[in-house]
């Protein structure tokens, strides 16, 4: 077991997560070059696209030091956004260290010390390492009084190192040797073994990984899940090369998977703990909890005779990502669809994007809500995601929303527009922190709502880049709520309504107005798109009739230019969805909540 | 508006004296190449007369500008067609003339040619748009040319005139109209002023030195020439074409609009049979190259899947007056619905198995079809 090392690599996003796993994986002559490609471990097309890491692998690295003594070091990559941070952090607490990775240009950035946090939480080793010292900009000196002041690390301790050229990589083998310790724990105990991820497999099912901390488990034995208490009879236990090998056992300090005829990954949770039916552990491994959904919204088939066609993808994907929830929806407008829950907006990006490309399935998303609390004036709480369960507004007592704490890192020229930028965004309580000269630390509680647009997005743009953010859900405060309507020619649209702060009503009403405006091709009559709360109207928006759309030759014979031109705009209408007499095209429904008209 | 399953024939003429700004269709200035084209033509038609050995019933002589040819250049272009195709007693035979080119004897020469048809760029009867449209011919002369084709008794000729350009008024186009109108037309195609994005004129649109008029303006153009002529007792047919009678309608461009076959030959020309369209290569050289070499001068083809059959006969249907089989509409994911929709408001009419364009319909023929697709 002292020959073994758990460790996983931290860093804000783009610092250079995935170039530095596969330097580490290079130099382990575990591929040849020939074989080896960027982003090794991102499999999925989105994550090599988005160049980020959605699902956690894991990989074990033989690795002989020069003294000749062999190790396992078990590299364990997760996914490095907010979303997942459940995810992070049951794959944290499979380690005994971390690599934390900070951009030799960029600095600590918010996810760097989010990150940070969370690894100290599980009293791990941290190995700071400052990457892309080749860049022209790198400023390594700046780093390392951030890494002091910032994170409290020792700077001296810092590895520096170019994924990208290469160096350092020896001294971070080093590191990880010398400084991580080996895995405690005792074979002979009671199995209990952390499952911090699960994969879908469509020959072998779900296929969970694990870290064990005490007892062993081999093939043939009865496992059970602690939090459900389902068992299941193990086919298979081995660890990760860059494909699965099967091996004998998995003992405690290892870092593997186990198949055991667990049909899909729903039936698993992370952060359960396995043991052994015939001599369970007392207890499971603390940190367990539900993953819950934060950020809802409706996915209707455009043609709705795909629906069947819907579900079924949905039910394909929900095998490999547990964290989606869904359930029946139908909308007066949209007609049948699902009513989805997800871990916050880069999820629902993620799912829309492979539903599309990965399923093939053409969707209509509705906006994205948070979940409401009503109190009613006989006393019943109703939680409420969906604003076509909006309650009678004379039935409600007092309303209330999710609110979070924001926590934004930006160099000190920005203060301005971001503390304006938060205020609109219904920002309270504002705090600033001076971590390092220049830099400010900005945190507000806001309304989670008020971030789950384009608030991220926003941000950048303002502060040019510089800006990072991170945020956590603290709590439901009363809020003023009332939901507005969106009529298409005085026909209501209830996928467009949004649940909305009463005084930011008119503002929304009247962008979602103009944008529709924009989206909705002319027809052939006009068309009113009015914003509505009960009766009232309060925004509206016309687009005008196309008056004449006739070409005055077919060019002789030449038919095939004219069908040509034709068919591009059938195309387009593929993507358009009928709303009583009115053509919406799929992007209105999504444009309409974006809040700028940039 | 009987049936026509009898193919076509168009040849292409791409000589031009001058390129008129806004034209689009291919044509040379280079009159030094006649001789050749003649000859391409004469292979061309070799190469394609076994496998068109059914009776032609319509040939139209386009261009570019067929007059240029002169009479020996008609005679020999006419003896290469009656040797490779055989034509329908009662063929319908167009060529396209220029007001300048039309003197007694041309005329004589298309009457003996068996030319039956003729069709008149007149483009407009005032002197201001005439030049702003740098055509070669003034008003008087084209009034002088269709004076002579009616006297010489030509009973079915067409003028083409042209509207909707930046500087003409409803006043001036009406004249315009009445114009021709003295001269008893069987047919007159009035095309909207088209900016196409490769001519003189679309160059100058995105350059912002010509500005197109506004929708709405196009749209009253529209409708005050299809009230004028049809007051007058012309049918309008098409979106651009109005005739006095159903037997004047353009037996030849309806082909096209009915899905007919029809064999092109020339360069640029357009062939289409049983589904299967092709083009000529855009270049003479190129075209009396290939043909020296004893190839099909064709640039490219495609062979329509049922899908593109399907929008092609809504987007044919819908130009003309005939409209679209009913069936055509009902196959359509948003067909019965989208029909009602669109009756109701006066945009199409059905009678019995046909769904027929009205007034608002053809202004948004081009909209239409997108509509059953949903």
């Amino acid at each position: 077991m002292k020959h073994i090392r758990n460790f996983s690599i931290i860093a804000h996003i783009d610092h250079g997560k995935s170039t530095l796993a596969d330097r580490l994986i290079q130099y382990t002559n575990l591929v040849d070059d020939r074989q080896f490609r960027d982003q090794i471990l991102d499999t999925m097309d989105i994550e090599r696209e988005r160049g980020i890491t959605i699902k956690s692998q894991t990989i074990d690295l033989p690795y002989t030091d020069n003294d000749g003594r062999e190790f396992e070091l078990n590299l364990i990559d997760t996914p490095g956004h907010v979303d997942f941070s459940y995810e992070v952090s049951r794959a944290l607490a499979s380690c005994e260290g971390v690599l934390l990775l900070v951009d030799a240009s960029q600095g600590v950035e918010a996810q760097t010390l989010a990150n940070l946090y969370a690894a100290m939480e599980h009293d791990l080793v941290i190995i700071p390492v400052i990457n892309k010292i080749d860049l022209p900009v790198a400023d390594v000196e700046r780093v390392k009084l951030e890494i002091d002041h910032e994170l409290g690390l020792d700077p001296d301790s810092a590895i520096l190192c170019s994924a990208k050229e290469g160096t350092g990589i020896e001294d971070i083998f080093g590191a990880i040797i010398d400084r991580i310790p080996p895995p405690a724990g005792d074979p002979e105990k009671p199995l209990s073994a952390l499952i911090f991820d699960a994969h879908y497999d469509p020959f072998r099912g779900t296929i969970v990984s694990c870290r064990v901390f005490d007892g062993t488990v081999r093939p043939g034995d009865m496992i059970r899940l602690m939090s459900n208490g389902m068992t299941y009879k193990v086919e298979e236990a081995g660890i990760f090369h860059l494909t699965r090998e099967p091996g004998k056992e998995l003992t405690a300090g290892m870092v593997g998977y186990i198949i055991a005829g667990i049909k899909t990954v729903s039936d698993t949770r992370i952060g359960d703990t396995i043991t052994l039916d015939s001599d369970p552990a007392p207890t499971p491994l603390p940190g367990f909890k539900e993953v819950k959904p934060v950020v809802f919204s409706s996915i209707y088939p455009i043609a709705s005779d795909d629906y069947q066609s819907l579900l079924e993808a949905l039910e394909k994907y929900k095998l490999n990502d547990a964290s989606l929830i869904y359930q029946k929806d139908s909308s007066a407008a949209l007609g049948q669809g699902f009513r989805c829950g997800f871990l916050g907006l880069l999820h629902l990006e993620i799912v829309q994007e492979r539903l599309e490309r990965e399923f093939d399935q053409s969707i209509i998303m509705t906006a994205p809500s948070v979940q409401y609390r009503f109190i009613l004036a006989n006393g019943d709480v109703v939680t409420v995601d969906n604003p076509l369960y909006y309650p009678d507004p004379a039935k409600i007592k007092s309303s209330e929303e999710p609110f979070i704490k924001a926590n934004i890192l930006v160099p000190e020229r920005y203060v301005g527009v971001v503390m304006k930028l938060c205020m609109e965004r219904r920002g309270i309580n504002s705090h600033l922190n001076y971590p390092t000269p220049g830099r400010v630390e900005v945190t507000f509680n806001m309304p989670l709502a008020e971030i789950i647009f384009d608030f991220y997005d926003k941000l950048k743009s303002i502060t040019q880049g510089y800006g990072s953010f991170d945020y956590e859900i603290t709590d439901y405060r009363e809020s003023d709520l009332a939901r507005l309507d969106i009529l298409v020619n005085g026909e209501k649209v209830d996928a467009l309504s949004i649940l909305v702060h009463k005084e930011r009503a008119r503002d929304r009403a009247v962008t979602i107005c103009e944008r529709l405006k924009e989206e909705i091709p002319r027809q052939q009559f006009k068309i009113a798109i009015q914003g509505a709360i009960g009766g009232k109207i309060i925004a509206r928006s016309t687009v005008s009739a196309f008056r004449k759309d006739v070409t005055a030759k077919c060019y002789g014979g030449d038919i095939t230019r004219k069908r040509k031109l034709l068919e591009k705009q059938k195309k387009g209408k593929r993507r358009m969805r009928m709303v009583g007499n009115v053509e919406i095209p799929q992007s209105a429904f999504m444009a309409a909540l974006k809040t700028d008209n940039e | 508006m009987g049936k026509i399953n009898l193919p076509g024939i168009y040849v292409h003429v791409p000589f031009c004296k001058t390129k008129c700004p806004y034209c689009d269709f291919y044509s040379i200035t280079d009159g030094s190449l006649v001789v050749s084209w003649l000859d391409g033509v004469q292979q061309e038609a070799s190469l394609y007369s076994d496998e068109w050995p059914e009776p032609f019933d319509t040939l139209y002589i386009g261009g570019g500008t067929p007059s240029l040819l002169g009479e020996r250049g008609l005679e020999r272009l006419m003896g290469i067609l009656q040797d490779g195709f055989s034509f329908a007693l009662d063929a319908e035979v167009t060529i396209e003339a220029n007001p300048e080119d039309v003197t007694p004897s041309l005329l004589a020469c298309f009457k003996a040619l068996g030319i039956n048809r003729l069709s008149v760029g007149v483009q407009s009867l005032q002197e201001k748009e005439l030049r702003f449209l740098q055509r070669r011919h003034t008003a008087a002369g084209a009034q002088k040319a269709l004076e002579l084709i009616q006297s010489t008794g030509f009973h079915n000729f067409g003028v083409d005139l042209m509207y909707g350009f930046r500087g003409q008024t409803m006043k001036s186009w009406s004249d315009t109209l009445d114009g021709a109108l003295v001269w008893e037309p069987a047919h007159l195609s009035c095309y909207q002023f088209t900016l196409s994005g490769e001519t003189p004129f679309g160059r100058m649109v995105s350059d912002g030195t010509l500005h197109r008029i506004t929708e709405g303006q196009e749209r009253r153009f529209f409708t005050h020439t299809s009230h004028f002529l049809r007051d007058r007792g012309f049918i309008h047919y098409e979106i651009s074409n109005f005739a006095k009678e159903e037997g004047y309608f353009a037996r030849h461009n309806m082909k096209y609009w009915q899905r007919a076959p029809y064999l092109g030959l020339g360069p640029a020309a357009h062939s289409f049979r049983d589904n299967v369209r092709w083009w000529n290569l855009r270049s003479v050289r190129d075209y009396c190259r290939l043909l020296r070499e004893g190839r099909r001068p064709v640039e490219g083809q495609e062979e329509l899947s049922s899908e593109d059959v399907r929008l092609e006969k809504l987007m044919l249907g819908f130009r003309t007056g005939d409209g679209v089989d009913i069936d055509d509409i009902v196959g359509q994911a948003a067909g019965i619905e989208a029909l009602t929709r669109l009756a109701s408001s006066g945009i199409v009419r059905i009678e019995g198995k046909r769904v027929l364009p009205t007034l608002d319909g053809y202004l948004i023929a081009d909209r239409l079809p997108m509509i059953f697709f949903l």
